[in-house]
């Protein structure tokens, strides 16, 4: 009976989830097809290409962004999930403000930088209209552009499990810490900080995941200037008309997240479903 | 450090929120440019007389509709079979559907349509964005109905077993009724996740289901354009008030 009830779900990972990477996992395998699609011949050509040094640099760059903006995400998100930690009957309120920009719209939210970040754009207007600069600042394509959109998109990610810990965190680890001398902010680095880790850990592989896998963020932010493994992948399947290639640097990019996640899944075992 | 945190605190909401705050203030300016000049709605007109803008609203309407009936029914039945007993390879897969990046995903389903296309005599459309759509959002249906499942008593289930139903019975008529709040949220998130996909949208799009977020796109590509303001900020305030009441149901 309870086959029935896993059924549909289980058929339709089966045939839309699956089969379509079994797709690619072949591809990856085949020479390329002049318009595009794929031959009948095998080849390893794909994979080999990978190391290219074209190639290498931008999967260097996506590790890199990802890793910085991991980083910077776990700096600026500690301090938000302690203060709302701290505050009260009001917690929910704002971790519902923290949430809520996160599930409207990612598009609206990376256009909305756009919006911010052009030539035209709100502060360069601003800025010439106040007489602080006499042309545009070149804030729009490039790098941190695309470092500001990806901490504003996975910001949440990280406050959500650390605010879990530290509404468990027993309290009378901080007043034995405040009388032994500590004062407030040791106590936070000292005592806080290391209790965390368990969620910074899990924070950091669930910013650092879709960042390595963002394709709108540094698409629209580093308008092309910025490519990431995401955007060559698009690359190859459209412009490029490359498919095996696409495919190889999908199943790369597959492999880090897959691997990433079962490291995770190991040191935490956190039940969703 | 007492002071210095709700500092700290304003300017992290003012980071996450400002974004769409001037987004939403310049879609009422009269003003094409960023330079504010008065209260005007003359951009909202524009984009509800925009034809392109019209018909690409209604294919992601129909698109997350669809998507979100069907994800949200096989996603509730399967989080209840989940419940019953523990599945791997099922919630793994689920998982493994949930951290995929969206471009992979996007690009694995557009091989798989055109190679399937050679046996079957159709092309890119609506269905295939249906279809992708409830792949990656029936995740997090599962998700939102399984929390809710942890909170129901399983003797109640046993006693209607007792009394003679079947299973399916106790499914229906004891077990079900309890999830509606859940299944409701479930399926408001699925809509949302719809309506706002692009990456994995364009992919599997065909020539007739163009839909919002792609317009967006192509707008937001060829430069600045009050009339994105302005139908971004309706698109927040729709898909924000479907949160909203999401969370409400899912936490009641």
């Amino acid at each position: 009976m309870r086959r029935w009830f896993l059924a549909p779900t289980a058929s339709m990972l089966a045939v839309l989830f699956f089969a379509p990477m079994l797709i690619i996992v072949a591809y990856s395998l085949l020479a390329r097809g002049v318009y595009g699609g794929v031959t009948d011949d095998w080849t390893l050509e794909s994979y080999r290409r990978l190391l290219d040094p074209l190639y290498g640099a931008i999967l260097l760059r996506t590790l890199t962004l990802s890793t910085v903006a991991t980083v910077l995400c776990l700096v600026l998100g500690f301090p938000l999930a302690l203060f709302i930690s701290r505050s009260g009957s009001r917690k929910n309120v704002y971790l519902q403000l923290v949430m809520i920009p996160f599930w409207t719209s990612f598009l609206v939210r990376t256009y909305a930088w756009m919006f911010l970040l052009r030539d035209t754009g709100l502060i360069n207007s601003a800025l010439l209209a106040l007489g602080v600069i006499s042309e545009p600042l070149p804030l729009l394509y490039n790098n941190g552009a695309v470092l500001v959109g990806l901490v504003y998109s996975f910001l949440p990610f990280v406050v959500l499990p650390l605010f879990a810990t530290l509404e468990r965190l027993d309290k009378s680890l901080l007043e034995a810490a405040a009388d032994l001398g500590a004062r407030p902010w040791e106590a936070v680095l000292r005592v806080v900080v290391p209790l965390c880790a368990p969620a910074f850990r899990a924070g950091a592989v669930l910013t650092f995941i879709p960042c390595l896998g963002a394709y709108l963020t540094p698409d629209l932010l580093g308008g092309g200037k910025t490519v990431m493994a995401g955007n060559l992948i698009q690359n190859q399947f459209t412009t490029a008309r490359d498919w095996p290639f696409g495919s190889a640097v999908s199943l790369v990019l597959m492999a880090v997240v897959m691997v990433l996640l079962i490291v995770s899944m190991r040191s935490q075992r956190e039940d969703l479903l | 450090m007492k002071r210095l945190l709700p500092l700290y605190a304003v300017a992290a909401f003012a980071f996450l929120h400002l974004p769409l705050l001037v987004l939403a203030v310049f879609s009422v300016n009269s003003s094409r440019f960023t330079v504010w000049q008065g209260f005007s709605l003359r951009w909202y007109e524009a984009a509800l007389a925009d034809a392109q803008l019209a018909q690409a609203a209604w294919n992601s309407l129909l698109i997350a509709l669809a998507a979100t009936v069907i994800s949200t029914a096989i996603g509730t039945i399967c989080a209840y079979g989940l419940w019953k007993g523990r599945s791997p390879v099922v919630s793994g897969s689920l998982y493994t559907t949930l951290v995929t990046p969206e471009i992979v995903m996007g690009v694995a389903l557009l091989a798989f349509f055109q190679w399937a296309f050679r046996f079957l005599h159709v092309q890119l459309g609506m269905h295939t964005v249906v279809l992708a759509h409830v792949m990656f959002s029936v995740a997090y249906v599962v998700i939102v109905v399984m929390a809710r499942l942890r909170t129901v008593d399983p003797a109640l289930e046993e006693a209607a077993l007792d009394l003679g139903g079947t299973e399916w019975d106790a499914f229906r008529l004891v077990t079900l009724p309890q999830l509606w709040p859940a299944v409701a949220s479930a399926g408001l998130l699925a809509f949302t996740i719809s309506f706002d996909d692009y990456v994995i949208t364009s992919m599997v799009a065909g020539v007739d289901s163009e839909t919002l977020p792609m317009v967006i796109y192509a707008m937001a590509r060829r430069g600045a354009n009050p009339v994105v303001n302005a139908i971004s900020t309706m698109i927040v305030v729709g898909l924000g008030v479907l949160i909203v009441v999401s969370e409400r149901l899912r936490t009641s």
